[in-house]
């Protein structure tokens, strides 16, 4: 070793950065940048060049952004139940509207209507316009929301956690539904208004917070509808926290609980992990962000409205979390922005320039058709040759194509979903791990060529002269040997063993 | 505790399993000497590894108690049998296949790290420290056992026989009185097997658990064992010194068939 250690390492070119500091480096510089040009683009319109203006406002608006940073959090929390724990969770949407309905409710004018009023550190707004209700300020609201969400997480987990996998998916599918309906409906339970129905809960309360005045210097005000900026600024501060602690917790005793249970539940229980009260802790610790994405999501749209918490959110996250890379928080911040934008701008845009003039439709038509030739070909060769599941998934995605084709020629913009659609299938046929996959992740689903026993095989392999030397120093020390070999199971080894033993 | 504490480890009276109508283990009763090494032995489908389900809390008993140190176990979850100082190892390997050989063994310490999630996101100073304790703890087992130089490879990636240690390893790291071992030689070569029956003896001695084991290879049970045990279709049917199990009339039968029908 000794030797080893004189020999020089040829110089190579110092990495400044540690690979593990590159994607919170990243998206901290995004997220300057994008803070950066709006306040110069809000205050300083004379110093942003009017292209620049009209190209960023225009595919990556602020609203926009700072309705994915609610995704993320939304995500981040799901990412603990689905990608730390392993339990798919189809009804998440739950504990982002029990975060939004308690802001709602402690946050606006809504409990005037009962002669509710109360007032903690509120918005100036309401105190100087004497508006009843409960207006308790963001911060606190935010920790109630997520302690009511840490709660309202046990409740659900405590009956459906002792289900498996499938069963599990669709009882928290079944209680995704219920919240949804119980809000939706809820301005009459027993005659008592809980939720305003359809119509929901506006306004709810300004944050109170450090923003900007009409010169761009720091103020302490309402941040209203239109202070889209100080809001981003929270969320990013939000989804920081969130990244922080869902790192810190994964690297601790609870997070490798949750990986053990993931990988295998009889043996971890075996080994003293118990079960429902790690996966309940998965559970509180999920909706405590979901919660906190809740009360973000109010701030963010000045109310609560029942339509904003649907099943196809759900969906939306789950989406989110798998396409990132499940497990991976890097990813599953990225699957989120990068799905909540297509959404809500990404689509809408390519819609608007699709269908904008006669000629770029005609361009589009029969490049989509181009498209879904080649991947029905591609889809058909795969079919012919190779004899696997996935050819069919490109089949149904060239066929949706087509069909978004005929869906742009007669002006339908559903078009959006199809494409949607398409492109996560293609995701999961090419991309199966996300697109910034956990290293463990990785580690199974790139290896689908070999099986279980070739890979054990060539390990063994690899090892098989090392355990020889092992063995045979435990033979010859009489059996009592300080690192005795349990067994080394290799091939060769055993056939070299039977020759010696008929010698 | 008076003078009247048992000698044993563990205390199984009567233990019954039942499977719809089936059943699998009928009333066995069976202990566990204080520092001794025991094996549990029949043909295939005599109900060994249900037998061993039952005793770490996986399978329901329909009839009688399991004593751990003289402290009833019956029906407890498998997690809190565990915590008590029962640790097992599974007849098929049960690793955690993509969590790393040191993660493996830490997982089976939780249950004796106290920090809670608060102090792990703030990474409290007891935190660091107890962190750092299990890491040193990992690593001492993973070297007691063999395996030290992978500590950082995934469980998947192992070798069959060091995946074998690794299971004893993560069993040791729970702290266990009594140490049960479902099959350990199941596809080692005699001599690999011989080596392991050394390594149980030496894992008793320094650890200073009680030792169970299931095995199928009869030279290791003879080898290893002070005491042997036989199911043959859920019930005990002799239990003795190697010796006596050796020239016992019925473990032959079971094992070779009554002489006559063989032909």
């Amino acid at each position: 070793m000794a030797d080893i250690g004189v020999i020089e390492s040829p110089p190579r070119r110092r990495r400044r950065i540690k690979p593990s500091m590159r994607w919170p480096l990243a998206l901290l510089t995004a997220a300057v940048a994008i803070f950066l040009f709006y306040y110069l683009d809000t205050y300083f319109r004379g110093y942003v060049p009017p292209a620049m203006h009209e190209f960023v406002s225009r595919w990556l608006p602020l609203l926009a952004v700072n309705e994915a940073m609610v995704y993320v959090l939304a995500a981040l929390g799901l990412n603990i139940v689905v990608g730390y724990a392993g339990l798919l969770d189809l009804g998440f949407v739950a504990f982002w509207a029990i975060g939004g309905y308690t802001a709602g409710w402690i946050m606006s004018g809504f409990f005037q209507k009962d002669g509710l009023n109360f007032r903690f550190f509120g918005s100036q707004f309401t105190k100087v316009n004497n508006i009843g209700g409960i207006h308790i300020n963001f911060w606190t609201v935010l920790v109630a929301a997520a302690l009511i969400c840490a709660v309202a997480g046990i409740i659900i987990g405590a009956p459906t956690l002792r289900l498996r996998s499938d069963y599990l998916a669709l009882v928290t599918l079944g209680f995704g539904e219920i919240i949804y309906e119980v809000f939706y409906n809820g301005d009459d339970v027993f005659g008592v208004n809980v939720s305003n129905g359809t119509q929901g809960i506006t306004p709810v309360d300004a944050v109170r917070f450090l923003g900007f005045d009409n010169t761009g210097a720091l103020t302490w005000k309402d941040l209203g509808p239109f202070d889209v900026l100080p809001k981003f600024v929270i969320f990013v501060g939000l989804v920081a926290l969130v990244l922080f602690a869902s790192i810190r917790i994964r690297e601790g005793k609870l997070g490798r609980a949750w990986l053990a249970i993931r990988e295998d539940e009889l043996a971890a229980s075996s080994m003293g992990v118990p079960l429902m009260r790690t996966k309940l802790s998965a559970y509180a610790l999920g909706a405590v962000s979901g919660g906190a994405a809740g009360a973000a999501f109010a701030v963010h749209v000045s109310g609560v409205l029942p339509d904003r918490f649907r099943f196809d959110i759900s969906i939306l996250l789950v989406a989110m979390v798998v396409l990132g890379g499940m497990g991976n928080v890097w990813g599953v911040t990225v699957g989120a922005l990068i799905l909540a934008w297509t959404n809500s701008t990404g689509l809408p845009r390519v819609e608007s320039a699709i269908l904008g003039s006669e000629s770029s439709r005609g361009a589009t038509t029969v490049f989509m058709f181009v498209l879904a030739a080649a991947l029905l070909g591609f889809g058909l060769w795969l079919v012919l040759t190779k004899r696997s599941a996935g050819p069919l998934a490109l089949f149904l995605s060239g066929i949706s194509l087509i069909i978004a084709v005929v869906l742009i020629i007669s002006d339908n913009p559903t078009f959006q979903f199809l494409i949607f659609g398409s492109v996560l299938v293609l995701m999961m046929l090419f991309r199966r791990e996300g697109l910034i996959p956990e290293a463990r992740t990785r580690l199974v689903l790139r290896e689908q060529g070999r099986t279980d026993a070739e890979s054990l095989g060539a390990d063994m392999e690899e090892v098989a002269p090392e355990l020889e030397a092992l063995t045979d120093e435990a033979v010859h020390a009489g059996g009592t040997v300080p690192a005795a070999p349990m067994g080394a199971a290799d091939p060769r080894g055993t056939d070299g063993d039977r020759g010696r033993h008929r010698a | 505790m008076t003078a009247t504490m048992t000698q044993s480890a563990l205390t199984a009276r009567g233990i019954t399993v039942r499977f719809g109508g089936l059943v699998a283990v009928n009333g066995v009763d069976f202990d566990i000497p204080l520092g001794g090494i025991v094996s549990l032995i029949g043909p295939n489908g005599a109900g060994k590894t249900t037998f061993f389900n039952a005793l770490t809390g996986l399978y329901r008993l329909a009839e009688g108690d399991v004593l751990l140190h003289d402290r009833d176990i019956t029906g407890l979850a498998p997690h809190k049998i565990a915590r008590l100082g029962m640790a097992r190892t599974f007849q098929n390997i049960r690793l955690f296949g993509l969590m790393t050989a040191e993660e493996n063994v830490k997982v089976a310490m939780h249950s004796h790290l106290r920090s809670g999630v608060a102090s792990t996101i703030l990474r409290m100073p007891w935190q660091r420290k107890e962190e750092r304790l299990a890491h040193e703890g990992a690593l001492d087992l993973l070297d007691f056992v063999g395996i030290g130089a992978v500590a950082n490879e995934y469980a998947r990636n192992l070798s069959y026989g060091d995946q074998r240690r690794l299971e004893v390893a993560r069993a040791l790291a729970v702290r266990p009185t009594v140490l049960l071992l479902d099959e350990p030689t199941a596809g080692m070569n005699p001599r690999e097997s011989a080596i392991f029956t050394d390594f149980v003896r030496r894992v008793r001695d320094e650890k200073k658990v009680s030792v169970l084991l299931i095995e199928h290879d009869m030279s290791v049970v003879m080898r290893a064992s002070e005491r042997i045990t036989v199911l043959d279709r859920g019930e005990k049917i002799a239990e003795g010194t190697p010796e006596e199990i050796r020239s016992n009339e019925r473990v032959i039968e079971a094992y070779l068939g009554k002489s006559g029908t063989e032909g």
